[in-house]
């Protein structure tokens, strides 16, 4: 088997007894790796009882996942699954970093955990020596003290018991910080000092796991490839295609502050009661005075488009985080009234020292803002907080709160959408209508209603990862922007951003075959293979549970706050139209081969092979009918 | 000696974007696969956004060579890099802790140590590095003379300087 370590670690932090465990090539080749991987794992071992199985219990696995590709694509990442907090079903999270690299030098393709410790523990792994080890010390602790501790550890204790051979490079790692540890259901898994796999709020269920940290040093070479000569060359061909991408190395995403809210209305302004902001204040230029490196890359990259901010001086001086990117830029700023770089610089760098997601705390702190700003919650309710839009001293505080679980803390620790329904009942009012959410997921940055940006109509109702902006539904499904092709990378697991050029597109279905031997073409990627993993996850969806089920007649459907028209700026007026909605979703099951009230037929179940799938959706169907 | 086609890695440690395609194309041409461990240029990361490619330095005295018990090690009359011969080396590890740098080690599965040869005076990592436009290794033409050693630091060492410059004083105690 080429292009794979071949072997997985089997975690149990209940015994803590730590194995290898072998995937056949059949499932492999079926299901690739990272997103595809994890489904197949997930419903293989869980599908059976899904709905009853507590996210955040014992009973939950987390998987972190490579793929065969992983190392080889320019820009390493890594693929968080489990069911997910959030939407109670599966949600492929990816993060980049060096820790994947590490852990394929070291063997491994991915591990599984299992149980949940009862003391606070890190995985240490340095090739097959393998220790689960006291992470008290480093429980409560922030990112940047985790970090500083921890890779110093290592590295100590590799010093002392590989002595003789010189310096080994420090391990890599994957953490979380206090809002994992608290089970706030918008807590990420981090890696370095701010990167995220933010979707799905496996932060949360690694803190319920009593997991703080994995690091990993490998000294092996990557996995053998099937053909190293074609494997480099199309290598190269992607980074050749990168390093043409001046404006995306130069800016990143970052440059999406100011021209998405500008130009395509589509940035979420006050939690979404605007999506258009002229702001100039919010361009890269005013940005880069804190950039102190321009270009920051995760292991083989060559786009570089990350930048490392630094604010070393006035009130928010100490701020260290990533860029920020658009999603942060934007969610935690313009969605907060900010539209001063060091004020979201701040926000962004707090979120990542406390462990959150950018995304879901950003549409999490504008929910609770809006529920303040329309009298719903007091300044009583929010503990003497005046949550005032652009005040980003007062959203650290609730942020702060929120975990400590103090208060409302406590309920807003739930993520935005449970929140709002305890908070609807609690106040007896409806709040739901201002949670800008699907599925239990936060939105992406990308508003449909100027119809100028990327997502449309079904992209959001119609995916099986709920909000997420970079796996969103699409007609036709083998179109560039739609998830089946998000699958692809995230089951290779490869990083989208080295893949925008045509170029880079066809360099990675030559490089799938150099590395692994498999002649997987588009067609069958397509039609079967990214089929089965897509169906998958929709099956979860629909069991959910065990605190929330999705109905599709009521959540295939954009947030309610979209039907409401902009009121400012060139697409002023536009609203979602219901009746469209409908259409395009209906015209979506129909795509995806699913039934008039969106559950997958037994017919296409079948011929995926997925007869399991389908025996344990007559649940559904009996319940929807 | 020729003086003329000496050769010198000059690294500039802020301009590394921490991308490693140094230690992608080295252990290519060394190893024949990605091999980060393997690689004769390794990047450290003691703490994110500090990145430091850390290479032979070839000091004027080259320490290492002195200090190798089996005259395994030489200095390349052509280039200056010091060349190790894998059958004479018996991996003791006198080259490393001769090394002000620490920066020899011994190969992961292999009994010799590893030192940047220059790729025989057309280094891969100097070409992507430039190719990207990073430009943190760049190739300096001719020797480096008593400079050369002052390069010849632990990752800690370099880690702590640049700390204190962009994360400031803090962070760089916790080097």
């Amino acid at each position: 088997m080429k292009g794979y370590a071949g072997k997985f670690l089997e975690v149990d932090l209940s015994s803590g007894n730590i194995r290898e465990t072998r995937i056949s090539e059949d499932v492999l080749r079926q299901y690739i790796g990272g997103r595809g991987l994890a489904s197949k794992i997930l419903w293989d071992r869980l599908g059976n009882r899904w709905s009853e199985v507590d996210p955040l219990g014992p009973e939950n696995i987390l998987l972190v996942l490579t793929g065969p590709l992983t190392g080889f694509a320019p820009g390493g990442r890594i693929c968080v699954s489990g069911k997910s907090p959030q939407s109670n079903g599966i949600v492929g999270s990816t993060v980049g970093g060096e820790f994947p690299i590490d852990l394929r030098c070291a063997g491994y393709d991915g591990i599984i955990f299992t149980g949940k410790s009862e003391k606070p523990v890190y995985l240490l792994i340095k090739d097959s020596d393998i220790e689960l080890k006291d992470a008290s010390h480093v429980w409560g602790k922030g990112a940047k003290e985790t970090v500083l501790t921890l890779v110093k550890e290592a590295r100590k204790e590799f010093e002392s018991r590989y002595r003789g051979r010189g310096l080994l490079k420090e391990s890599s790692m994957l953490y979380i910080g206090p809002a994992g540890e608290r089970l706030c259901r918008a807590a990420a898994v981090l890696a370095k000092w701010s990167h995220a796999a933010g979707y799905g709020g496996y932060g949360a269920v690694m803190g319920s796991k009593g997991l703080k940290a994995i690091l990993a040093k490998g000294t092996g070479p990557l996995p053998e490839v099937h053909d190293a000569e074609k494997t480099m060359e199309c290598i190269n061909r992607i980074i050749k295609a990168s390093l043409s991408a001046e404006f995306f190395r130069r800016w990143g995403t970052g440059s999406g502050g100011y021209a998405v809210g500008a130009e395509t209305s589509s940035e979420p302004i006050m939690n979404w009661q605007e999506e258009w902001h002229d702001e100039k204040s919010f361009g890269v230029d005013k940005f880069e005075p804190f950039w102190v490196k321009k270009f920051w890359g995760d292991y083989g990259c060559a786009t570089t488009c990350l930048k490392l901010a630094v604010i070393n001086f006035g009130p928010f001086k100490g701020s260290i985080t990533d860029n920020p990117d658009y999603e942060n830029q934007a969610y935690l700023g313009p969605n907060l009234g900010i539209f001063k770089p060091e004020g979201n610089i701040y926000l962004t760098a707090l979120i990542d020292e406390l462990g959150f997601c950018g995304i879901q705390a950003g549409n999490l702190l504008a929910f609770a803002a809006e529920l303040y700003q329309r009298g719903i919650l007091t300044r009583e309710d929010l503990g003497g907080i005046e949550l005032n839009w652009g005040d980003a001293k007062a959203f650290s505080d609730l942020l702060k709160m929120i975990i400590e679980r103090r208060g409302i803390g406590d309920v807003l620790a739930e993520g935005t959408y449970r929140a709002a329904l305890k908070i609807s009942k609690m106040k007896g009012v409806d709040v739901t209508k201002y949670a800008v959410t699907s599925k239990g997921i936060a939105i992406g940055a990308h508003g449909i209603r100027s119809e100028k940006d990327y997502p449309h109509y079904v992209s959001y109702p119609c995916s099986v990862q709920g909000g997420d902006h970079t796996s969103v539904a699409y007609i036709p499904l083998d179109h560039g922007n739609s998830e089946l092709n998000s699958i692809l990378y995230d089951s290779g697991v490869v990083c989208w951003f080295n893949f925008f050029s045509k170029e880079a597109q066809e360099a990675l279905w030559g490089l799938m075959e150099a590395v692994t031997g498999w002649k997987i073409t588009p067609d069958e990627w397509f039609n079967v293979m990214s089929r089965r993993i897509l169906n998958i996850q929709r099956a979860v969806l629909l069991l959910g549970g065990p605190d929330l089920r999705w109905d599709p007649r009521i959540h295939d459907d954009v947030p309610q706050r979209w039907y409401e028209p902009l009121s400012r700026g060139p697409y002023s007026g536009k609203a979602v139209d219901k009746t469209r909605i409908e259409e395009s979703v209906k015209e979506y099951y129909r795509a995806a081969g699913w039934d008039e009230r969106g559950i997958p037929t037994t017919e296409e179940l079948k011929r995926l092979g997925l007869d399991d799938v389908d025996k344990k959706l007559e649940e559904i169907r009996r319940a929807l009918s | 000696m020729s003086e003329t086609n000496l050769i010198w890695i000059y690294r500039d440690y802020q301009r590394c974007s921490g991308c490693r395609r140094c230690e992608v194309v080295c252990s290519i041409k060394h190893e024949g696969k990605i091999w980060p461990e393997a690689s004769r240029v390794r990047v450290f990361m003691l703490i994110p956004g500090i990145e430091v490619p850390h290479l032979c330095s070839q000091c004027h005295d080259y320490p290492c060579v002195e200090a190798c018990p089996v005259g395994a090690l030489s200095a390349s009359k052509e280039t200056g890099a010091v060349l190790v011969d894998r059958e004479k080396c018996i991996a003791c590890g006198r080259c490393i802790d001769a090394c002000p740098g620490k920066i020899p080690y011994i190969h992961p599965t292999d009994n010799y140590a590893v030192i940047c040869d220059l790729c025989g005076g057309d280094p891969e990592c100097v070409k992507a590095c430039s190719e990207g436009g990073w430009n943190a290794l760049q190739l300096v033409r001719g020797s480096a003379g008593y400079n050369a050693k002052l390069y010849a630091r632990t990752p800690e060492e370099i880690t702590r300087d640049l700390a204190r410059v962009i994360y400031g004083e803090e962070i760089a105690e916790e080097i």
